[in-house]
């Protein structure tokens, strides 16, 4: 029982991390068509920038929040400065994106080495929340929240708030939003800002506890790729979906195949595509 | 005409270039060149016929290479069967891939590739008992009568120039010219009673075939194969070859290839950092000059005598 409790707790906070950066990915591939593969390694920079902050000022929480800024201001460079030049021209975007990736993946490793780092969580959050005959750490379930926080901000902030009415808008037709006299490249700067930023952020909660290491970002690229191909473009229940069938098939294929837990993962991910080319909540652009 | 000038020229470099080369290590540029050249164009049936753009194509020549070093190091296989292991093994994979991809196009096929490829990146990384985990596998495998550089340098050129013809063959075949009819319209060649993702199928898995060949040689050449091979770094090195030399046309295949490998072995003269000076050249060469090298060199030649006629693509 408790070893089910534990798989169960393990799978859910993995996706609870992975939600927090699939959702950025989601966002800004469903806006703004733009399939950014330096998803992956906005995350491991916001994972060092945050790690860097939080070991000069000994606070987790300035870590947190200069991972999630910093990326953001990254964001709005890559997005501003390089992928207007290929504006509206998608397979060029992805290229563009990946290069900026090595770039920017290569200059982790000079700044910071091959070195494994891991970001010391606050004394609040350190140790184990103890049920009965049951330990867990605390850390994970302060994962889980966050991720759980997420969802709900993001879920408010598409449905209830005019910059979430616009996204949805965008991603139905951005033409006709932009017909419509609303000034869109904003909504799509403000967008792509916002994914990066969570990012960022998912690098900080995540080098708490899967550590940072320069191969991190393809991982984490990877299985948030999963996620939203599993999900669809753009859906944020989708990017929930996804995430939570990839963090527990991850943990429990780790668990049965360790040496083969991709293709845990990557198996099913390949069977609903045979079925549902866009994704279970998928739409046609 | 012109294609088959540069042909001749390139062909006439190629083989004298041993002579004009001094040391061993030029030399054996020159067979990386040799080995790639056909890689790319391997890739260059996808990207460039099909309008498919695939981010999976380390993975499947790697597994080439992975195929062979396991056969002959550990169990001892004749190097002939362990060859062909390899390129079935690249066939299969491809087959595989295309399978689950062949539906999708654009950046969701991209994506797929992209996946998938990092599937056998992992599976390398961590199936240590089979592939040596981060240690990879060596081995020096390549037999005692091409083990003189200058030898084998040729032995590869001579594999690079039949594969090549028959992949700029295979293109010009009606088999071909549908593949480019599913690039500048899907919707048309389905209409007129194609099966498009069958085309797909089959051109994945000519593509695997042929990189299948490049992977074996690669593993003769480096007795060494390691994750890395198979990374996602080296699928944009052969996307990118693709690309600077000219989406489309099977000489820019090697012309790029030649240019990042040339590139590559001088940058590292000089400093470590290859990935950032690649991740420059290739944002610099999607901004500037998507066409590439030989696309743009088209385009000049087509401007100065007359009318440029519009490319499909553009249109549709």
């Amino acid at each position: 029982m408790n070893i089910i409790l534990l798989n169960l707790l393990n799978g859910l906070t993995f996706a609870a991390l992975l939600f927090i950066v699939a959702s950025g990915f989601t966002l800004v591939f469903g806006l703004m068509r733009i399939v950014n593969l330096a998803h992956g390694v906005l995350y491991l920079l916001g994972g060092y920038i945050g790690y860097t902050i939080s070991v000069y000022t000994s606070s987790y929480l300035l870590g947190l929040l200069s991972g999630a800024i910093s990326i953001a201001i990254v964001g709005a460079i890559l997005d501003r400065g390089l992928l207007e030049y290929v504006k509206g021209q998608e397979l060029r975007q992805v290229l563009l994106t990946l290069g900026a990736g090595l770039v920017l993946n290569d200059l982790i490793l000079v700044i910071w080495g091959g070195d494994t780092f891991s970001i010391r969580p606050p004394s609040t959050l350190t140790g184990v929340v103890i049920w009965g005959d049951f330990f867990y750490p605390k850390y994970r379930l302060f994962v889980l929240s966050i991720g759980v926080i997420v969802f709900i901000s993001l879920w408010f902030l598409l449905n209830y708030t005019k910059l979430g009415a616009l996204i949805r808008a965008g991603v139905d037709d951005h033409e006709m939003v932009d017909a419509m006299g609303v000034n869109i490249q904003k909504v799509f700067a403000l967008t792509f800002m916002l994914g990066s930023s969570l990012a960022g952020l998912g690098g900080v909660i995540g080098g708490a506890f899967l550590t940072l290491y320069p191969t991190a970002d393809s991982e984490i690229l990877v299985f948030s790729l999963a996620t939203v191909i599993i999900g669809g473009r753009g859906s944020l229940v989708g990017a929930a979906i996804g995430s939570i069938l990839v963090g527990l098939l991850l943990t429990y294929g780790q668990i049965a195949f360790p040496e083969l837990a991709y293709f845990v993962v990557f198996g099913p991910m390949a069977l609903i595509l045979a079925f549902r080319p866009l994704g279970l909540l998928g739409r046609k652009a | 005409m012109r294609n088959y000038l540069i042909s001749s020229i390139l062909l006439l470099i190629a083989l004298a270039a041993p002579f004009t080369v001094s040391s061993d290590y030029q030399i054996s540029v020159m067979t990386q060149i040799a080995i790639f050249a056909p890689l790319a164009m391997a890739l260059n049936i996808l990207v460039g016929y099909a309008g498919r753009t695939s981010l999976c194509h380390g993975a499947v020549f790697g597994v080439s290479s992975y195929t062979v070093l396991y056969l002959v190091t550990v169990h001892g296989v004749s190097l002939p069967l362990a060859i062909l292991s390899g390129i079935l093994a690249s066939t299969i994979l491809a087959g595989v891939f295309g399978l689950i991809s062949m539906r999708v196009s654009g950046v969701y096929f991209l994506l797929l590739t992209l996946a998938l490829g990092m599937i056998v990146w992992g599976v390398c990384l961590r199936w240590t008992s089979v592939t040596g985990g981060e240690n990879g596998i060596r081995g020096m495998i390549r037999p005692e009568t091409v083990t003189d550089p200058t030898v084998f340098y040729y032995c590869c050129l001579a594999v690079a120039i039949t594969t090549g013809f028959v992949i700029a063959r295979v293109v010009k075949s009606p088999f071909g010219a549908s593949l480019k009819g599913i690039r500048e319209s899907e919707s048309r060649m389905r209409s007129l009673g194609y099966n498009v993702p069958l085309h797909i199928l089959i051109g994945f898995m000519l593509s695997g075939f042929f990189s299948g060949i490049g992977g074996a040689l690669h593993a003769l050449f480096n007795g060494f194969v390691s994750p890395t091979t198979v990374a996602l770094s080296q699928s944009v090195e052969l996307l990118l070859m693709v690309i600077v030399g000219g989406v489309g046309t099977m000489l820019g295949g090697a012309v790029g290839a030649a240019v990042i490998i040339f590139l590559q072995n001088y940058v590292s003269l000089y400093t470590e950092r290859w990935p950032m000076v690649l991740g420059v050249f290739f944002v610099l060469t999607v901004i500037l000059a998507p066409e590439g090298i030989i696309g743009k060199l088209r385009r000049i030649g087509r401007s100065s005598g007359g009318a440029a006629p519009t490319k499909m693509s553009e249109i549709a």
